[in-house]
């Protein structure tokens, strides 16, 4: 396995803030990374900047070995697809011409619908199982449709490295399941590389191969779930007084905190 | 969703959109053959026609080629640059707010003008070749100016659509009260002349009218359809758009300069004609049902509406009216009906 995507001493900030300070990644082609991390720490910040939506302030990200930032947008588009937290489409758009967008990296102004986008963008709609909502227009989609079409849209960019940004925000927990088996399936079928900013742990436990802790725009843990899921991490990085239990459905970490509650004087 | 394929070329076929271009090319034909038979000297299509086609006697000729046609074709190009014009601006900003009307291109060219119209009015010099290329070289400089300057001041690392929409009332206002002040301080004579200017008129509008804007036109049309491309990908979010390969700052400002461009030219050949940049695009876009404003749709929609309106105006009352008069009369209820649905929007 390869490093397809590395931030080397990456700092990113807003304004006179760093939010990301001299971090340093490295993601593995073929795995599928959670980043975790209590609100505001940076995770997407990070994402952000991996994906090349923000600057580095200093150090650098690579992808494929090569300097992100001096890449042309389009090449990187081509590698790399970003969906970021609350995606905002315009009125009235369908869910065909939605996903059709992702092609817009392999078009030119001369070659805007070739044989290739027609059928990357049928593969995409069935692959998240929406074929048959392609006429509907986004905004009166379900939140759970809305964000399959979404993911459509990445997949149909035809990009084998994605980062999402939550991409189980707003979604109950059916639906949450939903994307992420998604998400596990086009690791599992597809081979993709995927980098998620996950908010819950269980279920980054559950799909991550390597799980990424952050606490104030540093990496506190990394590795499997079961080496980063520990109740001193949880202690550490959340401030979260927990047990660490086996899931009894995939023999993951399951946490269950603990709460006033139930603490013991 | 049909596709035309010929080499490493490739076109997505929509048959509403194709179908609504035709309509309006029929329409757009029709119209002008109706406004250059009515006038003063009545003719019929057939000698129009003939006419057109280099036939007929002398005095048809002279009146299809030399009075009615270069007014129609004014009227048809400005509508077109207009109807372009804000189908960009709409599409950038994402707003059927937007247009040069609000964006302070439209007031910048008025201001530019009637500065000529006073003081080289009041120097009796707006004769001949000045009034002929000075007031619309004025109107362009007005209206470039304006618009790079909202442009410019809207810039913050970006262009980001709402706030170009309220700095660009800003400068409309200030482009609007500095005419109305060179309205005050100019002779009564000039002040008359740049009121109708500052309306919107093709009255007496020769060769020397269309030559520019058919230009410009030729020109720009080709540059928006071919950078228009991108606008579909710039519907989204920034981010979004930058993930999908769009370098967004640079393709929004090239897109919004075109835009800027073609309102300034239509405006320094025609004047301020208003709200046909606003609501041609929307109309458009309802016709063809797409989600963005079709740019070539909105290019003869935007033709159809100056000339349909410029037939109103010129044979509704016992004078000829300004075009700009009608347009405005029918805009006004539309811009107040935008504004009502948006509140209401923003309610919910």
């Amino acid at each position: 396995m390869s490093v397809r995507l590395e931030a080397s001493s990456l700092s990113v900030g807003y304004g006179e803030r760093l939010v990301v300070d001299t971090l340093d990644l490295s993601v593995l082609g073929g795995t599928v990374t959670a980043v975790i991390g209590p609100n505001g720490c940076g995770k997407s910040t990070l994402l952000k900047a991996l994906g090349r939506l923000l600057p580095a302030r200093s150090g650098a990200v690579l992808l494929d070995g090569k300097q992100i930032e001096r890449m042309a947008t389009r090449d990187v588009a081509r590698v790399l697809g970003m969906l970021p937290q609350a995606p905002s489409a315009p009125e009235g758009l369908t869910v065909a011409d939605l996903v059709a967008r992702g092609r817009h990296p392999h078009q030119s102004w001369y070659r805007q619908w070739s044989s290739e986008d027609a059928a990357a963008v049928d593969a995409a709609l069935e692959m998240t199982g929406i074929s048959d909502l392609a006429e509907r227009t986004v905004d009166e989609l379900s939140g759970g449709q809305r964000q399959r079409a979404w993911i459509s849209m990445a997949l149909a960019q035809g990009t084998d490295l994605l980062l999402l940004d939550e991409p189980t925000t707003y979604l109950d927990l059916a639906h949450q399941i939903d994307v992420l088996d998604l998400v596990q399936e086009l690791h599992a079928v597809m081979g993709r590389t995927i980098v998620m900013v996950l908010h819950d742990l269980n279920l980054a436990a559950r799909y991550a191969d390597v799980i990424v802790a952050m606490r104030d725009g540093r990496i506190v843990a990394q590795g499997t779930p079961a080496e980063v899921l520990t109740e001193s991490m949880l202690l550490d990085v959340f401030g979260l007084d927990a047990r660490v239990v086996e899931d009894p459905v995939a023999g993951t970490p399951l946490v269950v905190p603990v709460g006033s509650r139930h603490r013991l004087p | 969703m049909t596709a035309l394929r010929v080499g490493v070329t490739s076109f997505k076929l929509r048959r509403r959109p194709l179908m609504v271009v035709a309509v309006a090319l029929v329409l757009l034909a029709a119209v002008l053959v109706v406004d250059i038979m009515i006038g003063d000297f009545p003719l019929t299509a057939a000698q129009v026609v003939d006419a057109l086609f280099g036939g007929g006697t002398r005095r048809d000729q002279f009146v299809v080629m030399e009075l009615r046609m270069p007014r129609a074709l004014t009227g048809l190009l400005v509508g077109g640059a207009l109807g372009l014009s804000g189908a960009i601006f709409q599409a950038i900003v994402r707003n059927p707010l937007a247009s040069p009307d609000i964006l302070g291109v439209t007031w910048g060219a008025g201001a530019g003008a009637v500065s000529v119209i006073t003081f080289a009015g009041s120097l009796g010099v707006v004769t001949g070749s000045a009034a002929a290329y000075g007031l619309p070289l004025a109107g362009l400089a007005g209206g470039l100016t304006a618009g790079l300057l909202v442009y410019a001041l809207a810039w913050r690392q970006g262009i980001e659509g709402f706030r170009m929409v309220l700095v660009g009332i800003g400068i409309t206002a200030v482009a609007g009260n500095f005419t109305h002040y060179l309205l005050t301080v100019g002779d009564v004579q000039d002040a008359g002349r740049a009121m109708v200017w500052i309306t919107g008129s093709l009255n007496g509008r020769g060769w020397e009218h269309v030559v520019p804007v058919a230009l410009a036109l030729l020109v720009l049309i080709p540059v928006a359809l071919i950078g228009g491309h991108v606008l579909g990908a710039l519907q989204f979010d920034d981010q979004t758009s930058r993930g999908l390969g769009v370098r967004v700052n640079w393709a929004r400002s090239c897109l919004i300069i075109v835009a800027i461009v073609l309102a300034s030219v239509a405006t320094a050949a025609a004047g301020p004609i208003a709200f046909v940049a606003l609501a041609t695009p929307q109309i458009a876009l309802r016709l063809a049902g797409t989600a963005q404003p079709p740019l070539f749709g909105s290019v003869v929609i935007g033709g159809v509406l100056v000339m349909l309106s410029d037939l109103v105006a010129r044979t509704v009352y016992r004078v000829e009216l300004p075009v700009g008069v009608v347009t405005a009369v029918l805009g006004a209820p539309y811009l107040m009906f935008l504004l009502v649905r948006s509140r209401r929007e923003a309610r919910v």
